[in-house]
């Protein structure tokens, strides 16, 4: 009696199985991804709600990804996030400062060559309106000197974020190439109002002029060696 | 295994009734929280300058805990270096600026938050 529960999710599982290797991409995220990650726009987010995450929202991934990025961070994925995520469920006191608690953070799930573009695919189509200001990025040349500059000393942008040389700090998302994983409206959207993106996300809004936004944006992409035409 | 279900069945209905009246505004987050959702990353676990970004910092984040320093601080300074940053009070930018993150009533809440971390009351 007492195994009648585990088997019948077993058996539940096994009917799945066969089901999933010819599944749509959709149809992976909701069974795969959907235990971690928010498929769609929560009805409200509050501080609290932020220590019940466990993965970044992928709601808005069509305005968020760079389609090749996501092919192939799928299939194998690399930690983005120095110390996880959200950072504050895994760091503890350490002698000098606080450190990070490596046995909280798991290997992601890595998908097949197939999976992986038919769940990109999926991903791309999520374009909710309002998130990113679309053609916010105007391009252009960049000074790397001034960026680098702007980026470690005047914003202080490296105190959160892993930016040249992979230098910087722990609790951001690294950007050494975020120009690879990342879109440039998005970029410069999230620097210019990271809470309308992301509310109570726990980067700061810096009250950044046009011009700023711009280099950073630039910076970081031209940085990933992601240079635009 | 009858009784085990209901028991089961009467845990998630507990659940589900207790967290149907969970205060669901922002501004009820308690203040401890707020500081480990955002300060911890630079000033720490322990509050006294020690976060998980330490090492990427040219200049070391303020020990909370310090009586003698942040005692020297009036109310309204520490107000403004959380609402608008540490340039604003002519300390550094590595010190950001939460203004817009939260909202007065919090960092107003925040500054009673840190005279006690401090115990140096004004
Ligand atoms: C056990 C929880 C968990 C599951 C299940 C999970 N993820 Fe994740 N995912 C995470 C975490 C945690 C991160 C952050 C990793 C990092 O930053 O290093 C992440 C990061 C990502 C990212 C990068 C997000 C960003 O903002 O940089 C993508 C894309 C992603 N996951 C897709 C998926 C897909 C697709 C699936 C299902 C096949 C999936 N995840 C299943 C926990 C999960
Ligand atoms: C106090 C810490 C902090 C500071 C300072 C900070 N950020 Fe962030 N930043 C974050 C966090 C947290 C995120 C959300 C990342 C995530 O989803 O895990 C973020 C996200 C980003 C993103 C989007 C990355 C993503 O994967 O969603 C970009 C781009 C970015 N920051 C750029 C900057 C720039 C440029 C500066 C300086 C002007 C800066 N940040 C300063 C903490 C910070
Ligand atoms: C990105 C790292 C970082 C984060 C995040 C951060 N601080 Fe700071 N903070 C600093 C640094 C660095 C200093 C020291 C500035 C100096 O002495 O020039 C500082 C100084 C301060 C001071 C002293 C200001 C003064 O006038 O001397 C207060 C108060 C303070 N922080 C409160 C907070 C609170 C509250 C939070 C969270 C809402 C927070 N900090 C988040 C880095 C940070």
């Amino acid at each position: 009696m007492r195994t009648s529960l585990p088997m019948f999710m077993g058996l539940g599982l096994l009917a799945l199985a066969p089901m999933q290797a010819q599944a749509g991409g959709a149809d992976i995220l909701k069974s795969q991804c959907s235990a971690c990650h928010a498929l769609s726009k929560p009805a409200s987010v509050t501080i609290d709600d932020l220590w019940t995450r466990k993965a970044p929202d992928l709601w808005y991934a069509g305005d968020k990804f760079n389609k090749d990025w996501l092919v192939a961070w799928l299939q194998n994925p690399t930690r983005i996030r120095p110390a996880g995520y959200p950072y504050f469920k895994n760091v503890i006191k350490g002698p000098k400062h606080d450190e990070i608690d490596e046995s909280k953070l798991k290997p992601h799930v890595h998908l097949a060559k197939a999976d992986a573009e038919a769940v990109a695919d999926a991903l791309m189509a999520m374009k909710p309106d309002g998130v990113v200001q679309k053609g916010i990025y105007k391009g252009g040349s960049v000074n790397m000197r001034m960026g680098a500059m702007t980026f470690d000393k005047f914003r202080g942008c490296i105190a959160c974020h892993k930016g040249a040389d992979g230098k910087g700090g722990f609790s951001g998302a690294e950007l050494t190439d975020a120009g690879k994983r990342l879109q440039p409206d998005y970029i410069a959207s999230f620097i210019k109002d990271p809470q309308k993106i992301d509310p109570h996300i726990w980067m700061p809004t810096l009250a950044m002029n046009d011009r700023s936004i711009q280099m950073l944006t630039g910076y970081l992409i031209k940085l990933s060696g992601q240079e635009k035409k | 295994m009858r009784h085990q279900s209901l028991l089961l069945g009467g845990i998630v209905l507990a659940t589900l009734a207790f967290s149907a009246v969970q205060p669901a505004s922002a501004a009820d987050t308690k203040i401890e929280r707020v500081y480990g959702t955002y300060c911890v990353q630079c000033h720490g676990l322990k509050r006294n300058g020690t976060g998980v970004n330490l090492p990427a910092l040219s200049v070391r984040p303020r020990d909370h805990t310090d009586p003698k320093g942040m005692g020297s601080l009036p109310d309204d300074e520490i107000f403004k270096a959380i609402k608008t940053g540490g340039l604003s009070v002519n300390k550094s930018v590595l010190m950001p600026s939460w203004g817009g993150t939260l909202n007065d009533k919090q960092i107003t809440e925040m500054v009673h938050y840190l005279r006690t971390v401090c115990k140096c009351g004004h």
